[in-house]
């Protein structure tokens, strides 16, 4: 009963956040609409037992995520409205119908395939923090070290993509280099 | 009615991702296309976090950590391609990027 009514409630509110998101012409209200959607997504997490993962959507996508698109809009013009795609009507026919197939699809294939196996079951007695890290760490360690190369390589570079004079390196140039770019940048400054 | 099983929640995530594919077909801004691909995100890992609960199996779960992983990274590389683009072009509408120029 108290899943139930949680379940309908936040499925209305994260559905209703992300139409926002997709229809709104005000990119402000946009990132805020998306960022609500996602707290409100942890809430099935949590609903589901997976305590953890409820937290980590909070951290990173409300956190980390919003706070980059935040940082990132302040370089655009956010206050034009943004214009809307008039496309060609017989590709958004075509896509919608490939939509649908792909959605039946996704609903059929847990029903179709109703003789799956756990393939590492949930171990009796232990919370769904500790299972996640037994299981991240035995079984998918490899993966994990894999993620933790990609995120350093995406930091690295969203730093050199996004920083100003990132073509020049300190350490391979003179002492008198650095010391004429250095004038040059109080003489622009002043 | 009131039994919430893993049907509900593969329905809401389908609504969701066609929440998402319809964002990703009308919008004209990348920032705004960017938006759309967090809610299709998103909405697997809802069905991935079912899917592990209703089954007791944790895989469902290890694959929603990956999916998270890869869109912070996604959105820190595409983020910085799109400072880059509009510090050159001034605007970030998809129509100025139908063809590639050096």
């Amino acid at each position: 009963m108290f899943e139930a009514v949680a379940f309908y409630l936040f499925a209305f509110l994260t559905i209703s956040m992300f139409w926002i998101t997709v229809t709104t012409s005000q990119a402000l209200y946009a990132l805020t609409a998306l960022a609500a959607g996602m707290i409100f997504i942890s809430a099935f997490f949590f609903i589901l037992g997976a305590d953890f993962l409820g937290a980590i959507q909070i951290v990173v996508y409300s956190g980390a995520v919003m706070a980059l698109y935040s940082f990132g809009m302040m370089f655009f013009d956010t206050t034009r409205d943004v214009k809307e795609k008039q496309g060609n009507k017989a590709i958004i026919l075509g896509l919608s119908v490939l939509a649908a197939i792909l959605i039946v699809a996704i609903v059929a294939g847990p029903i179709v395939s109703d003789n799956i196996q756990a393939l590492y079951p949930v171990i009796e007695g232990a919370g769904n923090t500790q299972q996640v890290g037994l299981v991240l760490f035995t079984k998918y360690l490899v993966p994990f070290e894999v993620a933790a190369v990609m995120l350093l390589v995406a930091m690295v570079a969203g730093i050199v993509l996004a920083g100003k004079k990132m073509d020049l390196s300190l350490t391979l140039m003179d002492e008198e280099e650095i010391q004429s770019m250095d004038n040059q940048d109080k003489k622009v400054l002043s | 009615m009131m039994e919430i099983g893993l049907n509900h929640y593969l329905v809401l995530s389908t609504i969701l991702f066609a929440i998402g594919l319809v964002g990703v077909m009308r919008r004209k801004n990348l920032l705004m296309l960017f938006f759309a691909t967090e809610i299709l995100l998103n909405s697997v890992n809802i069905s991935f976090a079912a899917i592990s609960h209703f089954y007791g199996d944790l895989t469902g779960q290890m694959f929603v950590f990956f999916v998270i992983a890869i869109a912070a990274s996604e959105v820190a590389v595409g983020l910085g391609l799109l400072v880059v683009w509009h510090k050159k072009h001034n605007n970030i509408d998809l129509d100025t990027m139908t063809s590639m120029r050096g």
